[in-house]
């Protein structure tokens, strides 16, 4: 297993327990083993994961990953020193931040339900290296990060289109589309990942399927309303 | 079979009968569970031989705290053994396992091949009584140092003096005590490993107290293996610490501090009496005590050292036939030397048994796999005390209790050493009898000794995944033994979220796939073409491609050893027999287009005579070779009477005109090497002086020859040459690489010279040499087909460009991936000799892998769980292994793992969005339980 494997859902749920820091240990860049080079990953979802928090109104300082090989005994001591007394002086989670306590718990449980949806709309910037030292603060830029959670689209079905066929059902890869035979199709907004499968797959003859951002999600139509008359 | 000597051994190669005595231990070793309690009792205390006399130690006792096995014996100082008193031991052995009516025992082997692996025996001081050892008590050798500072030592740990127990803050180590002497009692060889092992021990020393003051007062600083150099940088720039080059004498222990005064002398401040608290001595490497006797017993010869004689070309074959040696009974060796002559013994041996391969193994059997897939999860968990290494800093009784309260602990014990062969049987027995179902192992990195427990489980009739390693001694008693409390706190913590881990584990199955039994082997030069030879004649197919368009490499342009040996006379034998044997196949002029495959089953695509063939083969050795350095300093290319040992060799071979006629020659060391940009000793340059220095004054014994260097570094039983070439007035002098020799040509009394100008340290002036000819020990340095290997097979480099082994000391032929080795000047600069031997152990690990039929590959691999797929690709991204293709499904295109390439990175599971994918064994789930687990 590689620190690339360290998910930026781990990361959440650490903060989400109310760790007041979280280190991410990696081999030295550029000295990969194995060839694959994945401690740029860990680099880049923590570069990713330092914005989030800054999001949420959380220092950055209390997320940090480091490089060093097996030889580097010293330097591991000095970081972890350094990175405790950090933690230390940034007091406890959220409180130090000034964000209530429940209020922080939303917000990381919102953030972690969308960690999907920003694996998907960060695709092709996830898998880039990160290049320059001097400019991992701006790979990721604040305003990028404020767009992302803006602009959260969600997909719903129109209930006047829907003729109940089950593609989108049999394809959500959650199975987040509660469907009965004869019975509109209804996405339940809670699980749903907003990977757009659905979108996708619904037959173009139908196009019931809808793509909604900046908005709320209409209300789903009530179960007994459900059934279609053929 | 310990605690064993060989009596005799008759018969000949393929066919010895060999007669052990086995001594009585007095201990029934199946009945000895290792608990001590017998060690405890016992009233006999003397000097413990183990920490070289300077703790105690009991008539009863086990030899060292990790020997194997981990079982007590007496020795001849018990009281029952030499009157019939006491047996205390029998009475408090609760499993009775002290037997006094043992009785040596004979038993006779029969076996084809014989390897000697003796090791050597310590430089003794006392016998002459060198530094005042044996009489001032603060006076120690390197290797009581040694155990001073081992955490197993007799002051567990800490460096104390023998005179008043407390902590010497001014050390100094007096290097070359016992080597480099021509004096009665000395060794007239280096001893090839004090140097960095003094370092290590100031190195040591420094993180045990950091205000310690550490003086080595040395002779040439010889750091010439692999990464050496700047290991003796790191300890030369740490603060306190002085090199000081310089003889030293003992001066007088001071009765109030015994303390001891020594005596030396600098250029700057003359000479110069110094305090110090303690003075460790680095003592060399004598033969085995035991080598005369070994000799006899063998029918073996030894050289003029005492060491065993060994074939010039074959450094592991002694003068018998099938018996071969490995370590340092060939002279003095470092690890990494040891082992890989080990590996390479193997190979050899078998060669000459080949023909009986595999007729006396037996296959081994684990019980059936018990089905626990409708339990709920049994967790035992075992806290190791590491002999004292966690035991003294974490409390392991507390801790086992906490295990107990966990959810799901059915059991839990403590072990005084988890990995020994009784405690391991401890939990394969406890597994069975609680019926546990996972296994929390709390004591070291899982880096060692994770396949050990997984074993262990097998042999419980568990699936080996099922077990999960706490880390609690590097990640806690290691880094805290301050805070002890704390400590045991932290020790809990990560024993919580192991078993919250575990509870999540899954079995596995791993992959048993078939090996392909042929091997490729990169580069045609002596090592490639000794490791083809090797596994040739143990039946394999071998496919050597050279770039070249003939074969030899680096040899071709060597004519003699050292030592005297015809190199192209052997080289042409070694072709020869390479071209001749069946199964070796040769291409030369070759190019490497294509690599892909795994350990048993790789696919080549070579180049060669614009033809393209695919050559299929289970494993690889890279033996790329290195290049000589093209010098741009000292006029080297601009003045053709300037050249490079090699090509002054080729110059002597040739008998040149402008050798015969020289008057005056000078050669230039470390040109190239042991400097920013190739931060390395290139290691046989020094022999290649003294070589050519020598042939030249048996030339002609008038010329004038200078060797202007930084560190000699004729290691070994080189030494003996570099005091023959000063005898035969050779001139050394040393230089500071900030003064670096100046060169200019000139005229001068009519003739056209180089003159070369020098500061000799000792006249402290500086020194005009008027030279007919120059010559630069020129750097060795990496080869294009290394770096194209690199490329190619997915293997590493070190910084210095040469190939990086999985392990520096116990790895030395490996890499990191499976299935391919090394060997070689690709590795690293190395004498012919050094490569031989590697070649052969380079073979002897590829025939590990080709004498089975099937490798296994883990279980932790990715696995995709196609309803969840979209088909987004991301995963297919991440992987450097093209392990994930795509696959049309009637619900769309659906990711699609092949485990055999899959390295269980984990890189695409944490770029699934949907949570499709996941690396088994290393879960979502189980890391977020592990996660939650932190915060109770």
């Amino acid at each position: 297993m590689c620190s690339g494997r360290v998910d930026l859902s781990f990361v959440l749920r650490a903060f989400l327990d109310g760790m007041d820091g979280v280190f991410i240990g990696g081999c030295r860049l550029n000295e990969c083993n194995y060839d694959t080079h994945g401690n740029y990953h860990a680099l880049n979802m923590v570069l990713l994961g330092k914005k989030i928090l800054e999001y949420i109104g959380l220092n950055p300082n209390r997320l940090r990953i480091e490089f060093m090989s097996s030889a580097d005994g010293i330097l591991f001591a000095e970081v972890m020193n350094d990175f405790g007394s950090t933690v230390k002086k940034l007091g406890p989670l959220g409180r130090s931040e000034g964000i209530d306590e429940n209020e922080l718990k939303t917000k990381l449980e919102e953030i972690t339900k969308l960690v999907p949806y920003i694996k998907m709309v960060k695709k092709e910037k996830l898998a880039a290296r990160p290049g320059n030292p001097k400019a991992y603060d701006e790979f990721y830029t604040s305003d990028e990060i404020d767009q992302l959670f803006r602009e959260v689209i969600s997909y719903y079905i129109d209930p006047g289109k829907c003729q109940a066929c089950m593609i989108c059902a049999k394809r959500c890869p959650v199975e987040a589309i509660i469907s009965v035979k004869n019975q509109i199709h209804v996405i339940d907004q809670e699980k749903c990942i907003k990977c757009g499968t659905c979108l996708e797959v619904c037959p173009p003859r139908f196009d019931a399927v809808a793509k909604i951002s900046g908005e709320p999600v209409p209300t789903s139509i009530p179960e007994e309303e459900r059934t279609i008359e053929r | 079979m310990t605690y064993t000597e060989v009596d005799s051994v008759v018969g000949e190669a393929g066919n010895f009968k060999a007669t052990l005595i086995k001594k009585p231990k007095y201990i029934d070793e199946s009945k000895c569970t290792g608990c001590t309690t017998c060690v405890e009792y016992c009233p006999v205390k003397y000097p413990d031989p183990y920490n070289q006399e300077i703790s105690q130690n009991k008539a009863i006792h086990v030899y060292f705290s990790q020997a194997i096995p981990l079982v007590t014996y007496i020795d001849e100082s018990c009281l029952y053994l030499k009157d019939k008193k006491c047996t205390i031991c029998q009475a408090v052995c609760k499993n009775g396992a002290i037997d006094f009516n043992q009785m040596p025992e004979r038993v006779e082997v029969t076996v084809g091949a014989i390897v000697l692996s003796p090791g050597f025996e310590p430089f003794d001081p006392k016998l002459r009584g060198d530094y005042g050892y044996g009489k001032f008590e603060n006076v120690v050798t390197s290797l009581d140092y040694e155990r001073l500072l081992s955490a197993t030592g007799p002051y567990d740990g800490e460096i104390l003096r023998a005179s008043d127990r407390r902590h010497p803050h001014k050390i100094a180590w007096i290097q070359c005590v016992g080597s480099r002497q021509v004096i009665p009692g000395g060794n007239s060889y280096c001893s090839a490993v004090c140097c960095t092992y003094a370092q290590k021990q100031v190195i040591l020393t420094k993180d045990h107290d950091a205000e310690a003051e550490c003086t080595i007062f040395h002779n040439d600083i010889r750091s010439y293996n692999k990464d050496f150099e700047r290991f003796y940088q790191r300890a030369e720039n740490l603060p306190g610490v002085r090199f000081i080059r310089s003889y030293v004498s003992i001066g007088r222990e001071i009765p109030d501090s015994k303390n001891v005064t020594l005596r030396y002398a600098t250029p700057d401040a003359g000479v110069k009496e110094e305090e110090f608290e303690m003075v460790v001595l680095s003592v060399g490497l004598n033969p085995p005590a035991e080598a005369k006797s070994l000799a006899e017993t063998f029918g073996i010869e030894l050289n003029a050292h005492g060491f065993c004689k060994t074939n010039p070309v074959n450094p592991l074959e002694t003068s018998r036939r099938g018996i071969f040696i490995s370590g340092s009974f060939q002279g003095p060796v470092d690890i990494p030397e040891s082992v890989f002559t080990a590996s390479g013994a193997g190979s050899q041996s078998g060669q000459l048994l080949n023909y009986r391969r595999g007729k006396l193994s037996q296959e081994r059997l684990y019980p059936p796999e018990r089905n626990v897939s409708g339990e709920e999860p049994r967790i035992g968990v075992f806290v190791c005390h590491c002999g004292a290494n966690i035991g003294r800093v974490i409390n392991v009784p507390s801790t086992v209790e906490y295990a107990l309260t966990l959810p799901n602990v059915v059991y839990a014990q403590e072990q005084l050493f988890s990995c020994a062969t009784n405690s391991a049987k401890q939990i394969t027995d406890m597994t069975k009898e609680k019926g546990l179902n996972r296994v929390v192992i709390a004591a070291c990195s899982p880096r060692t000794l994770e396949p050990l427990f997984r074993d262990t489980l097998r042999e419980a009739g568990i699936n080996q995944y099922f077990s999960e390693m706490a880390n609690i001694r590097e990640h806690c008693s290691w880094v805290h033994s301050k805070e002890k409390e704390a400590a045991t706190q932290k020790a809990k913590d990560i024993v919580r979220m192991s078993v919250a881990r575990a509870r999540h584990l899954e079995p596995l199955q791993e992959f048993v796939l078939p090996v392909d039994k042929a091997v490729l082997v990169v580069g045609g030069g002596l090592a490639g073409l000794t490791s083809a030879l090797s596994m040739a004649n143990q039946g394999h197919e071998i496919y050597v491609v050279e770039k070249d368009s003939d074969l030899g490499g680096m040899a071709r342009r060597i004519h003699y050893t050292l030592e005297g040996q015809d190199v192209q006379a052997y080289l042409r034998d070694v072709v020869r027999k390479v071209y001749q044997h069946p199964r070796i196949h040769v291409y030369t002029d070759a190019v490497i287009t294509e690599a892909t495959g795994y350990i048993g089953n790789f696919a080549t695509k070579v180049k060669s005579e614009g033809r393209i063939t695919e050559i299929k083969h289970g494993a690889v050795i890279l033996a790329t070779g290195a290049e000589e350095y093209k010098p741009t300093e000292y006029l080297y290319g601009t003045d053709d009477r300037v050249m490079t040992h090699l090509e002054l060799e080729e110059l002597i071979a040739t008998d040149d005109e402008r050798v015969v006629q020289a008057q005056s020659l000078v050669m230039i060391q470390c040109v190239g090497s042991r400097q920013e940009d190739r931060n390395y000793c290139s290691r046989v340059c020094c022999r290649q002086s003294i070589k050519n220095a020598l042939k030249l004054k048996a030339i002609n014994p008038q010329l004038d020859i200078y060797i202007l260097f930084r560190d000699m570094r004729t290691y070994g039983f080189q030494e003996d040459y570099y005091r023959e070439a000063a005898g035969q007035d050779v001139k050394f002098i040393r230089y500071e690489p900030q003064d670096k020799p100046q060169v200019e040509a000139v005229k001068a009394d009519g003739r056209q010279v180089l003159r070369v100008t020098v500061t000799d340290p000792i006249l402290g002036k500086k020194l005009e040499i008027d030279a007919d000819l120059l010559s630069l020990g020129a750097a060795v340095i990496p080869s294009a087909g290394s770096q194209e290997a690199t490329r190619l097979f997915k293997v590493t480099e070190n910084p210095d460009g040469f190939f990086k082994e999985a392990h520096v000391k116990l790895k030395p032929v490996d890499f990191s991936v499976e299935g391919i080795y090394l060997c070689g000047m690709a590795h690293y600069p190395k004498h012919i000799p050094e490569t031989i031997s590697q070649a052969y152990a380079a073979a002897g690990r590829a025939l590990t892998v080709l004498s089975q039929d099937t490798v296994v590959a883990s279980g932790s691999v990715c696995t995709v769980n196609e309803r969840r797929c979209i088909g987004c690709g991301a995963c297919v991204t991440a992987c450097t292994y093209d392990a994930i293709q795509f696959q049309e499904t009637r619900q769309g295109k659906k990711a699609v793992v092949n485990p055999v390439l899959c390295k269980g990175d984990g890189l695409c599971n944490a770029k699934c969005p949907t949570g499709a994918i996941s690396l088994k064994h290393f879960t979502d789930e189980a890391f977020l339980s592990q996660i939650d687990a932190a915060k109770e």
